[in-house]
């Protein structure tokens, strides 16, 4: 008895991980803390929106649940309560063996809000999966898991794993199937850690930088444009941790994953996990929600598809992928083609043509309508005649006969199209009015709609439509109530991009053209372009340092700091921020303060030139007031001898080739900058010495400033006589 | 009851999770699910056996219609079924004949009557068993013993009788259920040793220096095989791998470990090698009542191309998987659409399923079917627990498990839904 307790204690003491091993448990953010899917969201939290007729909350946590999760914590934000009765009044809060707890909050605007919350909280107590409610997967958790924790148990820094998948983007669109951005991946392939993760959006200009000490630690590395983010995230708790040290981390990708990849002192390593044979993806905008859905009707989510989760006698897959609910009133000449889901006590009229599309219970079809690639929700009613194309029409929406959706089309909750209306493509169409302060920043999502508001907003809406009929029904037709939503300028081109509509060929048409375009113009346009950028991004530099040959690096450090010196004069910038910034342009160009004095006094005295004048006398005065206001900037390069001797050669090149007006005022300006003691009579007479010995042609200035010279010469002896 | 409440819906979800493998886990699984649920129900002191039949009638649709594919769900839940209704009629029998015996012995006070009445019940008994279904072959041939022998013990009991009615009926009540828990324990085990029974057969079928196919993998196959080697028989086997799922290779692999000479194939050079074949050995997902066969897809093609060459087509099928149901039952789901990542790898193909370009519509479509159906002509021989059966002789085979009571009890729960 003794010599067994004993055992049982050292065993403790020996594994302390397997005494202290939780329940596995998982966050899901039922908030996505985006706008992509408004004006439905402004309504209707995004997780309860329907995929093939199941919400998608429901996808994550049937799959959370067969992977073994044991208890989760949903994250409410927006609409709080409509998740909360949702969840309350489903199967998963009866389920043995798998708790799922809501945690509510008001004021949480991103999803790193959300995870210093729960932080506070204190619930979560080992690894955990962070994953996001519109996420669709049936990936086995188990190895993903076990990799995690040995990792985790070599190296204590190894704190995330990431899980992705194979997935082309598009050579044309640049974006995946998902309609999210190309991504850009660094992976050791031995050791599978992440080094790098870009989105597109950082570099569309051409190029990517790899940190040199990414190449120096890691014998190699395969950098990856074709995997998808898949957003499942195996996490030990520090990344909670870490959310609360780091409290302007908002965004799960853009900060922390990004912010923990170049943070090198404290050395947390980030890894991915590919998965092959299994599915995963998250529904980001109206392109995934299409992709997903279609991925789902294909049954590439299996077992989590419509006729496993709804139970076999309500839904039975036909023949060519097609779905149908046992009570659905079909007329004979009606036509349901492939890959198509038609849900209960939906009623289909005469001649009606059903194509690649859901469509919800209830719904109610009259005859010869035609929908084709289209998301129609629950409780829909339309009528004959109509024309559906590519478009997303949600719950209690009428469509009055003869009416006819555009590809790309979002009819939200219990919107009219009055007969024969024709809604444009793109348009979004809701009873609520557009909010008119556009949040720019992404993060700020349902910012004015947090937690029910929404609703309240949406009931007094209701109200007022009766009497605002007359206004709507312009927007809609006769009978229409609802709003066509503005699209923002510069959206509008990207708005293809996302839709749930396929991309039009003459758009990809336009993109291919415009590749090889700028793939011809991309050698002429490096100069001027990165002239261009450098004009305030300093930093950047170093990057084209490589390209270039050192003898065009001058002309480019010259323009630079010409363009540096433009601004500060038209922008009153202070002469130490300009001093600061030539030296940063210095620096990044690797140059001496030789050149920089060299180039400043080019450019103002170039400014001087070009400034308006009428005689040598007036230019005069021009040279010399820049040089008395400036006269600080120039001096801070001016160390020593040598330094000045190069203004004066510098001037002196000028005026025999750009700047020919000051050649006959070349020693009234020399005069003047030895007034203001820019100059040294050292430098000068250094100067003078200098082309003494040189040819003919060399000394016209020399020449000129004869008299000068005699007198600094002079004024020097007298001095030595004194 | 919470706890079986419990039980069973966790059972339900492994099984709409499709996370049981196999007919015979999940045949097992569901016995045993049913033992509980039986031991759990309070019966009232009339008509016990409805209230038995009810309760697990209810837990039965239920199961059913999780995961109507795995058929041997619900031919486990109908023989339960069966259980209760034969149990609660050897009873009654026994009983009738009980009470026919006192009725005697006090009407006629006569010792030498005891013989008739017994005789009398024995033939009530298989009159009304007669009623219940057809007169199998089975009970035709070895008829007897166990009808024989309950009514002895009871009449010993009506010996007995008057001292208390009350006690006698709650350990009637008690004896139903622990009658029918017995007989279900039987089944357990039935369907527990079902492979060591198939196996025992094996060296009759296998031949020395014959040469056997087989497809896909099958716990019964790979019993059956091994059972013939054990007994020293040599002979060589071809396991076709059976794409898509590949479980060939583990089957080659293990019958490599027990030592037999092992070939594997494609599934695709299954009729160039039927010629040289002696024997096909397969196993079966569900035996239909026609003697239809649903079996892991690819042995249809195997089934014709045996036939082409007239090889022997067999397929050992536990009881469990024993089917009452015609496959042109419109209740009956043959197929299961699987995952098509089994057949491609989804990252290599993913721009061929992009959405976002052309007409916005898949233009490939992955189609990965599990079953196939086999039609009992070209079945040569069925071998189960209970011997080699031809498959028109399946349906009188069914008859012997089975109550026609039972059989509507899916359409039951698709018109409660």
């Amino acid at each position: 008895m003794g010599a067994q307790k004993k055992g049982a204690t050292a065993r403790v003491s020996e594994d302390p991980e397997e005494l202290a091993r939780n329940p596995l448990q998982a966050i899901l953010l039922a908030d996505s803390f985006a706008t992509t899917f408004r004006p439905i969201t402004l309504e209707r939290p995004k997780v309860l929106l329907p995929l093939v007729n199941i919400p998608m909350i429901d996808y994550t946590l049937a799959w959370l649940e067969s992977a073994g999760v044991e208890e989760v914590f949903v994250f409410c934000c927006a609409h709080s309560k409509q998740v909360i009765d949702y969840l309350e009044g489903s199967q998963w809060s009866s389920q043995p063996n798998f708790s799922v707890a809501t945690i509510e909050s008001h004021n949480s605007i991103s999803a790193g809000d959300a995870l210093r919350l729960i932080y506070e909280r204190n619930v979560i107590h080992g690894d955990f999966v962070l994953i996001s409610g519109d996420t669709v997967s049936n990936m086995l958790l188990t190895q993903a898991l076990q990799e995690h924790k040995e990792r985790k148990k070599k190296d204590a820094n190894a704190i995330m794993t990431m899980v992705v998948k194979q997935s082309k983007p598009s050579p044309i669109t640049q974006q995946s199937r998902l309609g999210t951005d190309e991504l850009f991946m660094a992976i050791n392939p031995v050791t599978k850690q992440l080094l790098c993760y870009e989105d597109k959006a950082e570099y569309s200009k051409g190029f990517i930088s790899l940190d040199k000490t990414l190449i120096a630690d890691n014998p190699s590395i395969i950098l990856h444009n074709d995997k998808q983010d898949c957003y499942i995230d195996i996490c030990s708790q520090e990344v909670l941790s870490l959310f609360t040290d780091n409290f302007d981390y908002q965004h799960l990708r853009r900060h922390f994953v990004k912010g923990l990849l170049v943070d090198d002192i404290m050395g947390y390593k980030i890894f991915t996990h590919e998965i092959h044979s299994s599915y995963a993806a998250r529904i980001d905008n109206f392109r995934s929600y299409d992709t997903i859905s279609k991925d789902i009707i294909q049954r590439w989510t299996y077992p989590f598809v419509p006729d496993v989760l709804c139970g076999s006698t309500a839904i039975k897959v036909e023949r060519q992928g097609t779905y149908r609910a046992s009570d659905v009133t079909l007329s004979r000449s009606a036509q349901v083609g492939s890959f198509t889901f038609i849900g209960q006590g939906t009623k289909i009229g005469n001649d009606t043509k059903i194509f690649h599309s859901v469509v919800g219970k209830g719904c109610t079809i009259g005859s010869n309508v035609t929908i084709e690639g289209s998301y129609i929700w629950n409780n829909v009613n339309i009528e004959d005649g109509c024309q559906l194309r590519h478009a997303i029409v949600c719950d209690g929406v009428i469509m009055k006969s003869g009416a006819v959706l555009q590809p790309g089309v979002i009819l939200s909750f219990k919107v009219v199209v009055g007969q024969q209306f024709v809604v444009p493509a793109y348009s979004k169409v809701s009873l609520l009015q557009q909010p008119t302060q556009q949040d720019s920043d992404e993060e700020l999502e349902y910012a004015d709609s947090t937690s029910g508001t929404g609703e309240l907003h949406s009931e007094k809406l209701n109200g007022d439509i009766a009497p605002d009929l007359s206004e709507t029904a312009s927007e809609l037709g006769t009978g229409g109530v609802g709003y066509i939503w503005s699209v923002f300028e510069g959206v509008q081109d990207e708005e293809w991009r996302h839709s749930v509509a396929p991309i039009p060929t003459d758009k990809l048409v336009k993109l291919m053209l415009d590749e090889d375009e700028e793939q011809l113009t991309q050698d002429g346009n490096v100069l001027s372009a990165s002239g261009e950028l450098k004009a305030d991004s300093d930093d950047n530099g170093s990057e084209d340092e490589n390209n270039e040959d050192s003898r065009d690096d001058y002309v480019f450090f010259e323009k630079e700091v010409e363009a540096t010196f433009l601004r500060a004069v038209h922008e009153n910038v202070k002469v130490d921020h300009a001093v600061l910034e030539v030296n940063a342009l210095r620096l990044s160009y690797n140059m001496a303060s030789v050149d920089c004095a060299g180039a400043i006094f080019y450019s103002m005295m170039k400014l001087a030139v070009e400034s308006p004048h009428s005689s040598a006398t007036e230019l005069h005065k021009n040279a010399a007031e820049m040089i008395t206001k400036w006269q600080k900037l120039l001096k801070s390069f001016l160390h020593d001898i040598d330094e000045e001797i190069e203004v004066i050669l510098k001037f002196e090149e000028m005026c025999l080739e750009s700047a020919k007006e000051f050649a006959a005022l070349f020693p009234q300006v020399l005069h003047l900058l030895y007034d203001k003691e820019i100059l040294q009579e050292d430098a000068i007479l250094r100067w003078a010495d200098e082309k003494e010995g040189a040819d003919e042609s060399d000394k016209v200035f020399l020449k000129r400033s004869e008299k000068f010279i005699q007198w600094l010469k002079e004024a020097e002896e007298e001095e030595d006589d004194d | 009851m919470p706890d079986t409440q419990a039980l069973v819906n966790d059972f339900l979800n492994k099984l709409k999770k499709r996370k049981i493998e196999g007919s015979q886990a999940a045949a097992k699984q569901t016995a045993e699910l049913l033992r509980s649920v039986i031991s759990q129900t309070r019966v009232p002191y009339t008509n016990q056996a409805a209230a038995l039949i009810q309760s697990v009638k209810a837990v039965g649709e239920g199961l059913i219609a999780a995961n109507p594919v795995e058929l041997a769900v619900g031919n486990v839940v109908r023989r339960v079924l069966h259980i209760i209704r034969e149990e609660d009629l050897s009873l009654t029998t026994a009983a009738m004949a009980g009470l026919n015996l006192s009725a005697v012995s006090d009407d006629e006070d006569d010792v030498d009557g005891d013989n008739q009445p017994v005789l009398s019940a024995a033939a009530i008994a298989a009159a009304s068993r007669s009623t219940l279904r057809p007169p199998s072959l089975q009970t035709l041939l070895e008829d007897v013993p166990d009808s024989a022998a309950v009514p002895h013990t009871s009449s010993s009991g009506g010996d007995s009788e008057g001292k208390s009615k009350s006690a006698d009926k709650s350990s009637r009540s008690r004896k139903l259920k622990h009658d029918v828990i017995e007989a279900v324990n039987e089944l357990i085990q039935d369907i527990n040793t079902c492979h060591e029974q198939i196996a025992e057969q094996a060296v009759e079928h296998i031949h020395q220096n014959e040469v056997i196919l087989t497809l896909g993998s099958s716990r019964t196959v790979l019993e059956f095989l091994c059972a013939a080697k054990e007994k020293k028989r040599s002979f060589r086997v071809f396991v076709a791998e059976g794409a898509p799922r590949y479980q060939g290779h583990l089957l080659a692999k293990e019958l490599v470990t027990r030592g037999l000479q092992t070939t594997l194939i494609t599934d695709s050079a299954v009729f160039a090698m039927i010629s040289r074949v002696n024997m096909v050995i397969v196993g079966a997902h569900a035996v239909m009542a026609n003697g239809g066969v649903i079996a892991p897809v690819g042995l249809n093609m195997v089934a014709l191309a045996a036939q082409k060459h007239a090889v022997p087509f067999v397929v050992l099928a536990g009881s469990h998987k024993l089917c009452p149901l015609y496959p042109h039952h419109p209740e009956v789901l043959l197929n299961e659409l699987r995952s098509p990542s089994e057949l491609l790898d989804f990252g290599e193909f993913s721009d061929c399923l992009d959405f976002g370009s052309g007409i916005g519509a898949p233009l490939l479509h992955v189609v990965n079917p599990t079953f196939d159906y086999v039609p009992p002509k070209l079945v040569s021989l069925f071998i189960t627990d209970t011997g080699g059966h031809n498959p028109s002789y399946m349906y009188r085979l069914i008859a012997d498990y089975y109550s026609a009571d039972d059989l509507v009890l899916q359409r039951r729960a698709t018109s409660g839904n």
